[in-house]
């Protein structure tokens, strides 16, 4: 493709066709323990939602300014960097979230507040800071990728949700309770979503 | 221009190393400055039993800190981490919504009646609590070992003599002992054992569990050597009311109280009738016999039965009781005495004795127990 993809193109894209978590599986680990209920999801992943489209940006900065081989501020090659400055950069912004949710608004603290200090170590977050580099996308393209990336990944793991309180009256097979069918039926999900497939292209 | 030195490229080890170094500090700068914005709530009222005790306290740190700081000490035995679910109280106002990490340790009923994990509840605002007056009272304590000897090959009975202070105790209470653990210190329960009259110095009885931080401390103890610890604690009240039977029941090594109470007893009422039942496996696990025999002897009203659970080995003699304690307890009382009661040793054995208890006739509000 000549055109580069406009950011709202990505944005769909990574909420259907490259759902990080059912076309990557990128957080896999909170995406199976907190998908117990409806109301748990959505808390989290309206916080995954937050700090990935905020965490792209920071991330995409840095890497610009500093890392890149022919960064504006530094012109030796650090891209090697990336990896423990992303992590860094996620861990600060997390514990700045922490407190400023908490400091202005104690209820969407005791919402989210719990889930923040579980995003740090989240892959997804990491995954999309990575993968921007990769794709080589510009800051609204990165931007629009880190939101779409975490609308895509709330809304699987609030489905997911779903079907496993629905679950809780079904007769699942002893040695499948639990994580096992979780994992059968992300698998059935990630072929729904394929169905998407052709709608939107990156 | 490259400085290459036996092919490593030296620039670039420069340059990331200030750069992730300075990237780090400048978030930590940035982290600090909104730490010094944010979560600066400035100085909050606590309130105690409306109105009782006033304090005046630094915003942002748990309740549980803020009252440890001005000596009022709740217990709580794993230092803060929300793990133990001792330190409950009430919060009437301020306390904020409850937590997740507080609701496995609170009953619907507690969580209705607003009761809260202390380590758990940051003060933000004002905070209304309510405290029990026994809990006001808890001082912390700072003493010497005086003796430690052995029991049995796993009990050890510690004596420690207070730093210029009384502690006055009912019978049946605890202490939290303070231990050193790697993640800080920690506050262990054990029973008093002395009895409420010896205010110089608290007694205990402390059975070695392998790995355990608390148990290890003290069994390590020597002769002289400081000790911190707070209480009394404890719901245990004895009834004043001499024509009430005293049932004690022990297991394992739940016979630190029970001497606090039949020492107490004895001092104050000498013809009051009380029972002991002591149950452990082997002769090995039997302590403090001669002694409870000797009272027994000045006292005749007191009686004394220790049973054996596991058979006898070859060569052994025992003419106590054999078999599980509650049949112990069972064979001897008859029924439909006015009688008040205290269990203190494992869960399968306090709901066996409470089964035949409350059969004899006794109100399970007569009924105190410990659970370990």
């Amino acid at each position: 493709m000549d055109e580069p993809t406009t950011a709202i193109v990505i944005f769909f894209a990574a909420i259907f066709t490259n759902n990080m978590l059912l076309a990557s599986f990128l957080g896999m680990c909170s995406f199976v323990a907190c998908s117990v209920l409806i109301s748990t999801a959505l808390g989290l992943g309206t916080a995954v939602t937050l700090v990935l489209a905020c965490t792209t940006a920071i991330n995409y900065g840095i890497y610009h300014l500093i890392l890149k081989a022919d960064a504006v501020w530094l012109a030796t090659d650090l891209g090697f960097l990336k990896f423990i400055v992303f992590i860094a950069v996620i861990a600060a912004f997390v514990q700045f979230v922490e407190m400023f949710v908490e400091r202005f608004s104690p209820k969407l603290y005791f919402a989210l507040g719990i889930f923040l200090p579980l995003i740090t170590v989240n892959c997804a977050i990491l995954g999309a800071s990575l993968l921007l580099v990769i794709n080589e996308y510009n800051l609204p393209q990165s931007v629009g990728f880190g939101f779409g990336a975490g609308i895509g990944w709330t809304l699987a793991i609030v489905l997911m949700a779903g079907l496993r309180q629905k679950m809780r009256y079904s007769d699942i097979p002893e040695p499948f309770k639990g994580v096992p069918i979780a994992l059968m039926v992300t698998g059935v999900l990630a072929m729904a979503f394929i169905g998407f497939a052709g709608m939107v292209s990156i | 221009m490259d400085y290459i030195l036996a092919g490593i490229n030296i620039e670039m080890y420069f340059w990331a190393i200030l750069t992730f170094a300075g990237l780090v500090i400048v978030l930590a700068v940035w982290l600090m400055v909104s730490a010094q914005f944010l979560v600066n709530y400035g100085v909050c009222k606590l309130d105690i039993n409306s109105g009782e005790k006033p304090l005046d306290v630094e915003g942002g740190q748990t309740l549980l800190s803020c009252l440890y700081a001005n000596d009022i000490f709740i217990p709580s035995a794993c230092g803060g981490k929300g793990s133990c679910g001792h330190c409950k109280l009430v919060v009437t106002e301020g306390g904020g919504p409850i937590l997740p990490t507080e609701t496995p340790f609170l009953t619907r009923q507690e969580i209705r009646s607003k009761v809260r994990l202390a380590c758990q509840v940051k003060v933000r605002e004002d905070v209304y609590v309510r405290i029990p007056s026994d809990l006001l009272d808890v001082k912390m304590f700072t003493g010497v070992v005086e003796h430690s000897r052995v029991l049995t090959h796993d009990i050890k009975e510690v004596r420690f003599k207070i730093d210029d202070d009384t502690i006055s105790q009912r019978p049946g209470q605890y202490i939290q002992i303070q231990a050193p653990s790697p993640d800080g210190p920690v506050f262990r329960a054990y029973s008093i054992s002395s009895p409420t009259y010896d205010e110089t110095a608290v007694e205990l009885m402390v059975r070695l569990v392998p790995g355990g931080i608390g148990s290890t401390y003290i069994h390590e103890l020597d002769e002289g050597d400081p000790v911190s610890f707070t209480g009394p604690y404890g719901e245990f009240y004895l009834n004043e009311e001499p024509e009430t039977e005293i049932i004690c029941v022990g297991g394992g090594c739940g016979l630190a109280p029970m001497k606090n109470i039949i020492y107490s007893i004895y001092d104050k009422w000498p013809e009051r009738s009380c029972w002991l039942f002591f149950g452990c496996r082997t002769t090995e696990d039997v302590f403090y016999l001669k002694e409870f025999q000797k009272l027994a002897k000045k006292h005749p009203a007191l009686k004394i039965k220790y049973a054996l659970s596991d058979p006898l080995k070859d060569g052994e003699e025992w003419d106590g009781e054999t078999g599980f304690v509650h049949l112990a307890v069972d064979k001897y009382l008859e029924p439909d005495v006015a009688r008040q009661a205290f269990l203190c040793g494992p869960p399968l054995m306090i709901d066996a004795v409470t089964r035949i208890l409350e059969a004899k006739g006794i109100a399970s509000d007569d009924i105190f127990y410990d659970k370990f």
